[in-house]
Formats: C-alpha cells, structure tokens, sequence
C-alpha cells in the first residue's frame, strides 16, 4: 500500500501538471508560420511575430534562431516556411536549393549597422577600415599603434555559427571594395571567437582593452561606438540609423528573409507587414536599420 | 467433493493455458533481451555515426593535417581544418579542473569519511549533491558574470575570459563526483586496517595518510578519472568563459577554445554532409575516443578495487 | 628528543585535519554563495505572470510558461522512453544474463554511455532523429536523445535496486511454483520499485538541465503556443536561460536570474523527491 500511495504521490503533481498544460495551450488549428536561421535577426522576427499575431488571431509563428547555415539548410529541406537570415546565400547553397527544387527568393527586411565599440575609458575614438583590419588580423596588437594607451588589443568576434562573422571576414578584414583589398586574409589566431553578440558586448564593457562589433540593436550605454573612416582622407562616420540609412556609416549589412519562390497566402500578408509602415518602426525599436 | 469436470478435461485445459503462458512468456522475454542489448545498440550506433559523418573530412584534409594543423578556418574558401588549437586546450582546462578538484575533492572525502560526526556529514554531503545538481548553463553564467572579472584583475590579464576561469568552474562541477566516489572508496577500507594502525600508535591522520588513502587508491585514482571525463566533455561553460580563440595555447591564462566549444560554436552554420559538418563530427569522434578511453581506465580501476576488498 | 617529536605529530595531526576540513569548506562555500545568488537575484522576477504567461516582446517581458512545460514535457518524454527500456534491460542483467563475455561487453557499453559528453548525444539525436529518421526539430527528437543519454541512468539504478532484493524473496516465488517471469513481475519489481523510482526522477532531473543535446537537437526560441504533438517544437529553460542571457539585447538582469531561478527549482525539487523515495525506502527495509 505504501509504495502504491507513494507512486500516485509523484504522479497527481505531474498529471495535474500535464491537464494545466492541455488546458492553457488553448485550442489547436489555423495556420501556421516557420521562421528559423539567424539568431541576429530573430529579435527582429519575435517583435514582428508578436505584433502579427495579436492582429491575426488564428496564425501561429514559430521562431527558432539557431544560425543562418541552419536556417538556409531549412529552406533548402522544406523545414522551414522562412530562413531569416544576416548573410547572403552562397552560390553553392543555391545550387543545392535548386537541386531540391526549391527556388531561394531574397526579401531584404532591414539593416543593421554594425557598430565597432570600446570601453568608455578608451581615448581612441575613431578607426580606418585599413586598421580595423589590422587589428582583427593581429597585425596591431597594441593601442598606443592607434593612438591610444599603451595596452593590448583585445579583438572580440562572432563564432561561425553568426552571419556576422562571415560578413566582418569580407567587408572589414579582406576590406571588401578598397584598393587594399586582399581575399586571403583571415581573423588572427589571438582574436576571441565568442558564441553570442552579448557576451561580446559584456565583455567589451568590462574590459578596458576590448573592442567589438555589434549590431546596432545590441549596443548599450555601458560601451562607446567608434567612428568609422573608409580611408584615412575620409570623415569619421558614428554608426546610427541616419547614417546607415544614408549610406555614410561604411558597415552596413542587409538583413533578409529567404522564401521559397516568391510568397503567397500568409507568408505574404506577413512579410507585407513586416515591410509595411508600421512593421519598419518596429525595426527601429528593436535597434535595426528600417529600410528606407 | 465432487469436481463438476473430469479429471482428464481439466489437466487438457491446464496444459493448454500453460502452453498460452508460456508463449506470452517468451514473448515478454524476448523484450527483455533486447532491451539488454539496447546499450550496446546506442554506444555503436554514436561510434557508427561519429564515424560516418566524420571520416569523410580525411578525404579533404590528411588526417596529419587535421590532427596537428593549427589553423581552423571552416567558413573560408578554401576551408582548413586543423584541430590542435581544440584539444590543446581541453588538456588545459582539464588539467586546471582536475589540479584544483583533486586535492581539494579527496581531503574533503577524507575528513567525511574519516574524522567528521555523523551529524555533520549527513549535513554536508546533501550540499555537496546540490552543488552536482546546478545545470552547467548556470554555472557558464556565475563564470561569466562574476569569476571572469575577478580573474582579470587578479592575474593582470587582458581579459579574464581564459582557460584558466573555464577550469575554476569545471573543478566545481567535477567536485561532488569525486568526493562521492572517493568517500566511498574510503569507506570500503576495512575497519581492521584503522584499528590495526591505531594498535600500533599512529595518530588519525597518520592513519589516514599511510592506511586508508593508499587503500582506497584505486578508487580514488576512479573518481579521479570520472572527474577528468566529466571536465572533458563539459561544453556550455566552456562555451560562455574559456574565451573563444584559435590559438594553440601555452598558458592556462590565455583564452581558448577547448574541443567541445568548438562543435557547439560550428553546428549552428555547417549545413548536412557539407565539409564544416563533416570536420565537426570528426572532433566529436575524437572527443569520443578521448573519453572512452578514460572511462574504460576508470572501470578497470574500479574493478580492481572491488576484487581487493572483496571477501 | 621524545618530546619533541610527540609534539610535532600532535601538531602535524592538527593542522593536517584543519587542512581536511577546510577543504571541506572550500567545496561548500561555491555551493552556497551560488544557490543565494540565484536566489536573490532572481526571486525579483519571480511573478504569477512570470510563471504562466509566454514571453512577448522577444523574452524581454512577459512569461516563461512555454519553457516550464516544454520542460516538463522533455522530462516526461524522456522518462516513458528510458525508464521501460531501463528496467528491462536491469531484469535482464540480473535474472537472464550469464556471466560471459557478452555481458561484461553490455556492462561496459553501460558505463561508456554514461561518460559521452552531451554535445555528442547533441550530434547523435541530430544525425539519427532529426535528419535520418526525419523527425525534424521536435520534442519526439529531443525526448530521444536524452533518453539515449538517461538510458545509462536508468538501467543502472533498475539493475542495482533489482540486484538488491534477496534470493530469498525469489526463491520462495519459485518454489511455490511461479515461472521466472511472473516472480520478476509480481515480487521482485514490486521490491524494486522505490530504487527504480528514484532512479528515473534523477534521470528526469538530469534531461531538465541539459542545454548542449537540445541546442543541437534544435529547441525554438519563440513559440507562439503549447506543443500539442510530440512532432511540435518546443521551449526549454536551460536553452531559454541561454538564449536571453547570450542572445536577446535588453533583457533585464532580474530575468535572467529568475529563469536560472526556476530551473534551479525545478531540478532540485526531483533530486529531493528523488533523496526522499530512497531514505523512506531505506528505513522501511531496515524495520
């Protein structure tokens, strides 16, 4: 008897639990919307979900944000109604998509500027692209060689699994479209691959010698955004809305919504709003570039 | 009493519903030995796997070049892969876990199991359970939040995201198992043994140091290895602290990427059967092997032990 | 010259247990200052609208229920497949198996299963559940691969709680005539049961806490409802902690420690139950 009251003991909590659960998921059927891929664009989705759905009862949106690669790789499956994405398809995942006979259809949905930070207390204020370069090659490993104080150069990045990584690699490091463009370069070996933009951003603003590059939308007051000249002759640009808008702010990255073929039904009554008036404010709140 | 059925209908009936059980018995018997079988089943089919998906990267990069090249670049075009910088610092971060939990974890097993009141120890070794009970995202976020700064500005360093603040958090989580392990090691030594000593004069912690340690030895060198299996494979700490570069390292204070960080840090980008997939895999056989082979160490250590006290 | 070495080993006897206990000290000093750093930072989030509500505004605000259920249905998942399996698997090591060399090779496959680190089951469910047998991304694939890793657990704890109950017990039963079967059914299990039980709740509280396996496997950030199938994706804490504290820009710091909160509650809870099930088992036996 003991045992048998024992075992109904642990069981009621956990049937009762269940029968919470069940009654709370409330009622099943309408339709429903997948999005998964890159976790920097996920914020962005969540809010434009969010907002969709308390307009349209009877969708559901699901968001996963586990890396673009995967996100594409969903697409390609048939996973996945959207792949949210912060970087662009690779020829050779196109190629595959095709094979599979789905047909990768690019919607651009916001900007994001990625903004280069320090730490308050860094006298630097400004970069080239050239030295940024430099710094995330570990060609400069100190910031008196930039003009700041005599310490080490701490050089922060994004691990495979973010977009971003590959984007920075080509736009910063291999300096993408200057005359010192050089497509062999690589991240150094003394640069921090660290698996999220917040921790990233965390340790910049505890660290006095810590330099990063977050999007827009994850910088905090706790950090200081350096200026960005193209070349020593231009002027050094903040990053911000406006600039990136305008097109002065030189790292700026498109943020897309991959569909197969081009969206009809829901999928594109969603993406409508997103790309609607009302959704592109949105864009600012979570701290993305809006389109213009 | 008369039975209302004859003798003969009744053994028919009886031979016919054993018949019945028995089929249904076999039956049952037959889930039975497969479900013993059914680990067998799991550890080949994560050796089979590791092995197919992995394997194939040889065919793009020699196995000496995978094994001892230093440069990791699974995105670029074209992509290496050597995984030096990964399991140079795994050795890292376990030996930092392993120097801090060993000692500290076998004089805590030793002072429970030797010299603490009942009272005490039945107090103590639940507090030490809880501690095995704190999932490792927690304990990759106390790390980051409040060791990391700590180890900065104490060692002077860049930045305290390092090998060295990965390897504080893994002895913690290491601790509670070999304490277990090593208490009951202790504890399996004979009373005879104690008394014996204590016959001859020695003090208690001479007894101790030169009778139960010795005699426990091979269950202490288990939980040892148990431990060193457990900071091995541990990934979600490392992930968040021991800092993310692809350096080899040569110091514990430099920040690294042990192997399991590496895996987690790839798989959200490498798309099914592509070259970053594959080279992910083939660190996670490594991993596999590395800590098969202790554990297949550690179980041999433990039988020993078991057949020394055994009467 | 006898004096003085009495005195050195009373004193090395001294400080030698001084150095045992504070060692002892040392391991319980992390414990503590972590439980009451979770404790105090998080129980400001803690709300009746943190608990049952779902997370709006990307996990900023709002709830965490999805995570909560989706992990009590991982646990749950996880158990109905491991804990049957666990137990047979015990009856058979203890009652069928002989002592050759296919049973000392199931024995060690137990024990490796219990060393492989979590991101290789992560590999292991992702490539066999999610990809080859075409689950996707859902809590079927997920509840499998941490019960692949619970399985080690479980046939552990069922073999060892089976192995405890006396011959006796089983001879008895064979000698008033029941098969092998029906005394493993109807005496020794039934012994059995409370170490099988805290078996399974300790497994059950392990699955909760795993982030690795499910980060691979792939649990959702945001999910607008409950799973209604296990073919559905789902929330998780451990993964929910991970991704508001690493991923979500503007999380409030209370947030953060309130979900670690509720995970630390939710695992330590089953250990106790667990530790209770075993002490009360133990004290009965002993009567």
């Amino acid at each position: 008897m003991g045992t048998r009251m024992k075992k109904s003991l642990v069981l009621l909590p956990v049937i009762a639990l269940l029968m919470m659960a069940i009654v709370l998921a409330g009622c099943a059927g309408g339709t429903s919307i997948n999005i998964t891929g890159s976790n920097t664009v996920t914020p962005l989705s969540s809010v434009w979900a969010e907002d969709y759905m308390d307009a349209n009862p009877d969708v559901s949106i699901a968001i996963s944000g586990p890396g673009s690669g995967v996100g594409i790789a969903a697409l390609i499956a048939g996973t996945t109604d959207i792949c949210q994405a912060s970087r662009k398809i690779k020829d050779s995942e196109i190629d595959q998509a095709h094979d599979k006979g789905v047909n990768p259809y690019e919607i651009q949905v916001a900007t994001d500027a990625l903004s280069v930070v320090v730490h308050p207390d860094n006298p630097v204020s400004e970069l080239t692209i050239e030295q940024l370069s430099a710094i995330y090659t570990n060609r400069l490993t100190n910031w008196r060689e930039v003009g700041g104080d005599d310490a080490p150069i701490v050089a922060i990045a994004r691990d495979t699994n973010s977009g971003t990584h590959v984007f920075f690699k080509e736009e910063v490091v291999q300096m993408d479209g200057l005359p010192t463009e050089d497509t062999s370069l690589e991240y150094g070996n003394q640069v921090l691959f660290l698996p999220s933009t917040k921790e990233g951003v965390n340790e910049v603003a505890k660290n006095v010698n810590a330099i990063f590059y977050p999007g827009l939308g994850y910088v905090t007051d706790d950090v200081k955004p350096l200026g960005i000249k193209r070349t020593d002759e231009d002027t050094a640009v903040l990053p911000s809305v406006e600039t990136a808008l305008d097109g002065t702010y030189p790292i700026a990255r498109p943020l897309l919504y991959y569909t197969d073929g081009v969206p009809t039904g829901v999928l594109k009554d969603y993406i409508d709003y997103c790309l609607s008036a009302e959704g592109q404010e949105k864009v600012t709140e979570v701290g993305y570039v809006p389109l213009p | 009493m008369e039975h209302s059925t004859s003798p003969t209908a009744a053994q028919v009936l009886g031979k016919n519903l054993r018949r019945r059980w028995r089929v249904r018995e076999k039956f049952i018997e037959g889930w039975i030995l497969l479900a013993g079988f059914l680990a067998i089943v799991v550890l080949l089919g994560i050796v089979i796997l590791l092995f197919k998906e992995g394997v194939p990267v040889f065919l793009h990069t020699p196995p000496w070049e995978f094994f001892f090249g230093t440069k990791w670049y699974p995105v670029s075009e074209p992509p290496t892969f050597g995984i030096a910088p990964f399991y140079v610092a795994t050795f890292w971060v376990t030996l930092v876990s392993t120097a801090i939990a060993v000692p500290v974890g076998v004089a805590c097993a030793a002072y429970l199991s030797e010299v603490a009141p009942p009272k005490i120890r039945e107090t103590v070794k639940p507090i030490i359970e809880l501690l095995a009970g704190v999932p490792s995202i927690v304990m990759g976020f106390i790390g980051l939040m409040l060791l990391s700064p700590l180890i900065q500005s104490m060692f002077n360093l860049p930045t305290g995201l390092t090998g060295l603040t990965a390897g504080i958090m893994l002895s913690l989580m290491s601790l509670p198992i070999i304490v277990s392990v090593s208490e009951d090691a202790l504890r399996a030594v004979p009373n005879e043994y104690r008394e014996a000593s204590y016959a001859l004069g020695a003090t208690k912690w001479e007894t101790i140091k030169h009778v139960c340690i010795p005699s426990a030895l091979s269950g202490i060198t288990a939980a040892i290895m148990l431990g060193v299996g457990r900071a091995i494979g541990e990934t979600m700490t490392v992930l968040m602290v021991a800092g993310g570069a692809l350096a080899v390292p040569v110091s514990p204070t430099e920040p690294m990427m042990p192997m399991t960080a590496a895996i987690a840090s790839g798989i959200g980008n490498a798309v099914q059967g592509g070259l970053q997939y594959q080279a992910l895999f083939a660190i996670g056989l490594t991993l596999f092997i590395m800590t098969f082979t202790v554990n297949v160490i550690a179980d041999r250590v433990l039988e020993r032990q078991k057949r020394k006290f055994a009467r | 010259m006898r004096r003085k070495i009495r005195v050195s080993r009373k004193l090395s006897q001294r400080i030698a247990l001084g150095i045992l206990i504070l060692a002892t000290i040392l391991v319980i000093i992390p414990v503590l200052f972590i439980i009451i750093q979770i404790i105090v930072n998080g129980s400001g989030a803690i709300s009746w609208e943190f608990l049952t509500q779902p997370p709006s505004d990307a996990g900023r605000a709002g709830g965490i229920l999805p995570a909560i259920i989706g992990t009590l249905y991982l646990m749950l998942g996880t158990i109905i497949i491991a804990l049957p399996i666990g137990v047979l698997a015990g009856i058979y090591l203890t009652e069928y198996a002989r002592d050759n060399w296919l049973t000392r090779l199931i024995n060690m496959a137990i024990m490796n299963l219990a060393g492989v680190p979590s991101i290789i089951y992560g590999l292991f469910g992702l490539g066999v559940f999610v990809l080859a047998m075409n689950f996707g991304m859902s809590l079927l694939a997920a509840s499998l691969t941490l019960a692949c890793q619970a399985l080690a657990m479980t046939i552990t704890t069922s073999r060892e709680a089976i192995l405890a109950v006396p011959r006796d017990y089983r001879e008895a039963s064979l000698a008033i005539g029941a098969t092998k079967l029906q005394t493993v059914r109807h005496v020794v299990l039934p012994q059995a049961r409370p170490g099988i039980i805290t078996g399974a709740v300790l497994a059950m509280s392990r699955a909760a806490g795993e982030t690795a396996p499910i980060l691979v496997v792939g649990a959702a950030f945001l999910l607008p409802g409950l799973p209604q199938s296990p073919f559905d994706q789902f929330m998780a804490l451990p993964y929910h902690l991970y991704t508001v504290a690493a991923h979500v820009p503007g999380v409030p710091e209370a947030t953060m420690w309130g979900v670690a909160l509720v995970l630390m509650v939710v695992v330590l809870s089953f250990n106790i139950v667990a530790t209770v099930i075993r002490l009360r088992a133990r004290r009965r036996r002993s009567t």
